[in-house]
């Protein structure tokens, strides 16, 4: 059975609960509310993975999905939800993580109980929509969305330093996506003229099947990949990560790390790798080299820290360099780790900071220094975390190795890349992997107990037992059987791969001289200079044929389909 | 019986075992305590899986058996399963690791008694059995792999066991980081063969790896091998080996001695159509293989705590069988993992047992206020202790002889067929001329190392103070049992491989259960030229003579002299014997030239460049917009006036250009 509009369901029942606890009077409710309304998501989340069927195509339509027109004739912008095979993980994920978080800040949130939660539940919304949005300006406001609550949850349940963190947080993630939105409405009306009767279009399928000129495609690429590489974060562009997660309350971090950084690298594939194929592949290097470059760094870095947020916070720069390689590795082996290892590193890392959170909430310090031989004292809380650590690490049996296999044996093979020596330098994570983790193991657990405060230290209670559970029971799941969660995007992943390479081709294919010069390159080289819509007026070829420039844009992209670059290169022959 | 259904029975008890007394113990505080239910359960889940793998060995017929479970991950071309193979080199493999295994949890469980751990402990030594047994019976690399990561992380666990004392734990970190070491090398060589033949099935591997262009076989076997210098603890990444001694004395023997440390050998073994096809890595492998051996020999002849002596003994054993598997002689290697499984297990469980009795002498010790500074593994404060433990005393004393190779005891035959095929080598590799006379030099070092060992620990005086009040005891029936049977097995264990020259080669059930001639999985060097019956035998002889002299010698040197000839030694090598007592001084540079610059550079150098540049460049772009906001604010004073002056100046400055500019 599938229930219509589930995916939609599914991505606002978490707002319809925020709006229900704002209008509750008692704080108290607040926390059973949002832990029910999380719950009730997660089981109709369930209902996504069981409707959903691998063996249908997603080339046309995504499965249960939900369209309305937004803008009706005027510009061909729709909500537009649906699920994939690159979504679905990512959506229960999310869900999963949803009443985690919920029962992880149960005593830890003491003040506005009430806005906290709902923030919670209107950052899911934000989230899930985002994985889910088919249609790229939705994907842009859900990507918004998600900002303003994670702002307040940073400013005002954070520590000491919480207003730099979370201005920083946002301040940086702005940057990039404003440029995004730039290139989104340049995107919109090129392929408007060029596949959609000169109508500005952000529908998903309708972009993939436009091929953009290959110079355009550069700018448009870099633009949006800038976006992209600064959430998941990108090495140079981290540097708000620490301070956000360690500034962030813990179930602040977990869904940073858990899901949030995730819509990076998820952009990456369903944005610019079939939007931009010919830049993808330009630039696959360069992105390859700063992963690389990012798993070093990362682990390197990570290990001088003497707080413990601050490590794993290092930790998924390098981890995420893991994917952000996988993805430019252009093989079906890389890109699948990738997928996975989004997953992974969402349930390893989020588990380290449930764990890093419950220490903290001890003994209100994050410090390695200030504990020391605690595994004797909190047995349980070892054991989770150093079964964590180990997944982190990659040991094989456990969810880690399965991804950063596939991604380094996809990458190394990779004609894209063509470089086994830069993969054998993001293998050498591996080892620096061990080095920065155990050291947090020997300095935190081991040893013997000398402080008082840690020896009187209370293990693990029921209701964090439990929450913990699920992600450790999915760290050996995805361990030892991760096959039937990879058959769930193998087919979705070689029709990507195939679209991108048949694309690149195509675009390759289109005379040169023609390409270079239509005028949207041009613009979009400079789009500093003009505003988006401005731009999108230039940008049509009617210029060159000398049509009077202060024509109304939405008239001009209601110009013949014949003056699209691509038309002219046809004609040409 | 269903060989897949036994596959499935030995794979999964010991990790059930694990399970129940690891989480049960966790989250069951009263099943901590049961310790004869957790030494049962942890101790059958390991001789079920031996008794259903001797099954398979009896009814074995030379037709390897594939055991295929479920796929691990399928992606694009890549594909691995849960698959086993059932054949000969794995079952004799199985049969080792269940039985020794077996052996040792029955012995831990009188050696542990009474340790608040004891749950830990036995759910660590399961996971242990069942990540091995994935390395021996895997059908491909990826499974091994999770075996060989899996034995490790078990290694790791185990060594820093007794984690209160941070000492232990960083020994568990230097082990785990060196295998990691080795295990990036093992990747880069599973990517490039992957890359080369689109799978890392065994089958895929054996019949097309040998085909492979130079370049590309020579560095995958190599990588291969820099793999298993991390788990086998061979130059260069042995330094972890003696530190692992951290770890309670029964691991010793399983982990650091029987099992995990000879995977790199099993490894060669099983990939050895692959190996033999890189010539130029055999040579290497078989120069590293001799070099460990010398010098971990020549440490071990300096060491006065007595599991360093047997740590060192070992690295230098497994450099013994590199050897000869650098030479070609997979299956004598083979052998050699066999019968040192026994000896070296015998060894360490007697040394095992001798520390828990001077334990006990230490315990009395700390009544009397006298145990300041007394370390019960020192040999120098043991002596005569033949009085107390005889069952310990002789089963240690037989398998000294047996890995000292005295004629007849066990490593007789598998050392003087590694010697032998060393030297038959020679005639079609000239690196093999190193391999025998370093291993011939190897051969007396051990002989005298050993029975120095032997001496200082039994015979002679008491040395530990008030020895005349305070006596050890004998350990109990649990400890003495295993220590028994190992011992016989060290004694008659080498009958299984008799030399071609006693009788026919028919009789060495080792090369001919193993070999490619008959039908097993082990690769043999085609020789051209052939050594003769009479060289055959000059060379046992050769090699008998060694070994009862060196055993003799160090009989009478350190029976005369005691501990004074330690000094004598030391006065007679000088500076060498200092190198050799400072372990090469390879833990000192290793830390100057890697550990420290790249700890150092992260901690002074990455750390604050991240926090101060990178960072310091985003904040000094917030800084600059914020700056130029607060000067250019005062530009908007809201006066009307100063806006009108500012128009009026601005209309003069535009007039002015327009009409001089």
């Amino acid at each position: 059975m599938i229930i219509p509009h589930l995916t939609s369901l599914v991505i606002f029942l978490p707002l319809l609960g925020a709006i229900l606890i704002l209008l509750m009077g008692r704080t108290q409710q607040a926390k059973w509310t949002a832990l029910v309304v999380t719950t009730v998501t997660f089981v109709l989340s369930l209902g996504l993975y069981i409707g959903f069927d691998p063996a249908i195509s997603t080339a046309e339509s995504p499965q249960i999905a939900s369209v309305f027109a937004w803008f009706p004739d005027a510009f061909d912008i729709k909500y537009f939800v649906g699920i994939d095979g690159l979504n679905l993980l990512l959506v229960l994920l999310t869900t999963l993580f949803g009443p985690i978080v919920v029962l992880s800040s149960w005593t830890y949130i003491k003040k506005h109980q009430k806005g906290y939660y709902a923030l919670m539940l209107v950052l899911q919304t934000g989230v899930t929509g985002v994985f889910t949005a088919f249609d790229i300006f939705l994907f842009y406001v859900f990507f918004e969305l998600t900002l303003i609550p994670m702002y307040f949850i940073i400013g005002i349940w954070g520590g000491e330093n919480r207003i730099y963190a979370a201005l920083k947080f946002v301040l940086f993630t702005l940057v990039g996506s404003l440029l995004m939105l730039v290139a989104l409405l340049a995107l919109g009306y090129l392929a408007g003229d060029a596949v959609n009767g000169g109508i500005f279009t952000t529908d998903w399928y309708k972009l993939v099947e436009y091929n953009i000129p290959v110079e355009t495609q550069k700018w448009l690429f870099l633009l949006f990949a800038l976006a992209f590489a600064i959430k998941v974060p990108l090495f140079p562009f981290h540097t708000w990560l620490p301070d956000a997660h360690v500034q962030a309350p813990t179930g602040g971090s977990v869904i940073l790390a858990g899901v949030l950084l995730k819509m990076g690298t998820y952009g990456l594939v369903r944005f610019c790798l079939p939007f931009f194929p010919n830049a993808a592949n330009e630039y696959a290097m360069m992105f390859a080299i700063l992963a690389v470059i990012g798993i070093i760094y990362g682990a390197l870095v990570s290990r001088a820290q003497p707080d413990l947020k601050k490590l794993i916070a290092f930790s998924s720069v390098s981890h995420l360099g893991f994917v952000v390689l996988g993805i430019f590795a252009f093989t079906p082996e890389a890109m699948q780790g990738a997928m996975i290892q989004m997953i992974n590193h969402g349930i390893s890392t989020g588990a380290l900071f449930l764990i890093v959170g419950m220490l903290y909430e001890r003994r209100h310090t994050r410090l390695m220094t200030d504990f020391g031989g605690i595994a004797k004292s909190v047995p349980v809380l070892s054991f989770f975390m150093i079964f964590t650590v180990m997944a982190s690490a990659g040991i094989p049996g456990l969810n880690g190795f399965v991804g950063e296999f596939l991604i380094l044996i996809g990458a190394f093979k990779s004609s894209v890349l063509d470089s086994p020596a830069l993969v054998a330098l993001a293998t050498t994570g591996v080892i620096f992997a061990s080095v920065y983790l155990l050291w947090m193991v020997h300095r935190t657990f081991w040893g013997s107990l000398e402080n008082e405060e840690n020896r009187t230290m209370k293990d693990l209670n029921l209701r964090e037992i439990l929450l913990l559970a699920p992600l450790v029971v999915l760290m050996v799941v995805l361990g030892i059987a991760p096959n039937s969660f990879l058959q769930l995007s193998e087919p979705v992943v070689q029709d990507l791969l195939q679209t991108i390479e048949t694309k690149r081709i195509a675009a390759e294919a289109a005379p040169l001289r023609l390409a270079a010069e239509a005028t949207p390159l041009h613009l979009a080289a400079e789009p500093a200079e003009a505003a988006p819509l401005h731009l999108a007026a230039e940008a049509t070829p009617l210029r060159l044929t000398a049509e009077p420039a202060e024509a109304a844009p939405l008239h001009l992209a209601a110009e013949p389909a014949e003056a699209a670059p691509l038309h002219l290169a046809t004609d040409s022959e | 019986m269903d060989p897949d259904f036994l596959v499935g029975l030995i794979l999964l008890l010991p990790i059930a075992g694990a399970v129940f007394c690891g989480i049960g113990g966790l989250f069951v505080p009263a099943l901590r305590s049961r310790e004869g239910l957790i030494g049962t359960i942890a101790t059958s889940v390991v001789f079920v899986p031996f008794l259903a793998a001797l099954f398979l060995f009896l009814n074995f017929e030379d037709e390897a058996i594939i055991a295929h479970f479920f796929t691990w991950m399928s992606v694009g071309d890549f594909s691995v399963a849960f698959e086993y193979r059932i054949d000969q080199l794995s079952l004799l493999m199985t049969l080792v690791v269940t039985g020794v295994g077996g052996l040792i949890h029955l012995y831990s469980v009188g050696y542990m008694k009474g340790d608040t751990g004891f749950w830990r402990f036995f759910a660590y030594l399961n996971l242990f059995i069942f990540a091995m047994l994935n390395l021996v019976l895997a059908n491909n690399l990826v499974v091994l792999f999770l075996g060989w990561e899996g034995v490790g992380l078990c290694s790791y666990l185990l060594i820093g066991f007794w984690y209160t004392d941070l000492k232990n734990s960083a020994a568990a970190t230097k082990a785990f980081i060196m295998n990691r070491i080795g295990d990036f090398a093992f990747l880069l060589a599973m990517f490039l063969l992957y890359r080369e033949l689109g799978s890392l099935d065994f089958d895929v591997l054996l019949t097309q790896g040998p085909l492979l262009g130079e370049g590309v076989l020579y560095l995958s076997v190599f990588l291969l091998f820099m793999g298993a210098t991390g788990k086998s603890a061979q130059i260069p990444l042995f330094t972890w080996l003696p530190d692992a001694m951290a770890g309670p004395t029964p691991v010793s023997a399983l982990i650091h001695a029987a099992t995990m440390v000879t995977s790199g050998l099993y490894l060669l073994a099983r990939l050895s159509p692959l190996v033999l096809a890189a010539e130029g890595i055999m040579a290497f492998i078989a120069i590293i293989g001799a070099l460990t051996a010398i010098m971990a020999a020549t440490i071990a002849i300096t060491q006065n705590d007595i599991k360093k002596v047997l740590a060192y003994s070992t690295i230098s054993q497994l450099g013994f069988m590199f050897m000869a598997s650098g030479v070609g002689a997979f299956a004598v290697a083979i052998f050699h993992v066999m019968t040192h499984a026994f000896f070296k297990g015998c060894l360490f469980l007697g040394s095992g047992s001798v520390i828990r009795a001077m334990h006990d002498v230490k315990h009395q010790l700390d009544q009397d206020g006298e145990a300041e500074g007394f370390d019960p593994q020192d040999m120098r404060t043991m002596g005569g202790l033949k009085k107390y433990m005889p069952s310990t005393r002789i089963t240690f004393l037989l398998s000294t002889l047996a890995i000292a190779g005295i004629p007849l005891f066990s490593g007789f035959f598998s050392k003087d067929e590694i010697l032998f095929r060393a030297f038959e080598a020679t005639t079609a590799y000239n690196y093999a001329w190193f391999a025998w006379i370093v291993g011939l030099i190897t051969a007396f070092l051990t002989a005298v190392y050993m029975m120095r060992a032997y001496v200082l620990t039994f015979e002679g005086e008491e040395r530990w103070p008030s020895s005349n009040r305070i006596t050890p005891h004998e350990s109990p029936w649990t400890m003495t049992t295993p220590l028994w049977i190992l011992g016989i097995l060290s004694v008659v264990g080498g009958f299984v491989g008799l030399p071609g020259v006693i009788a026919h080669g028919d009789w060495n059930r080792i090369r001919y259960f193993l070999g490619e001639a008959t039908g097993g999985p082990v690769a043999e060097p085609h020789m051209e030229g052939h050594v003769g019956l009479g060289t055959e035998w000059a060379l046992m002889a050769l090699g008998s003579f060694i070994a009862i002299s060196g055993v003799f010698l160090a009989w009478r040197w350190y029976t005369r002299h005691g501990l004074d000839f330690d000094e004598s030694l030391s006065r007679r090598f000088g500076r060498l014997y200092r190198i050799w007592e400072n372990k090469y001084f390879v833990d000192e540079a290793y830390d100057r030239v890697f550990v420290r610059p790249i700890i150092g550079g992260a901690e002074k150098g990455l750390a604050p460049f991240d926090q101060y540049v990178i960072d310091g460049l985003v904040n000094f772009i917030a800084f600059f917009t914020r700056g130029s906001g607060f000067v250019l604010r005062y530009i908007q004073t809201g006066v009307v006036q100063t806006y009108a002056l500012a128009i009026v100046f601005g209309t003069v400055l535009v007039m002015a250009l327009m009409l001089f500019g």
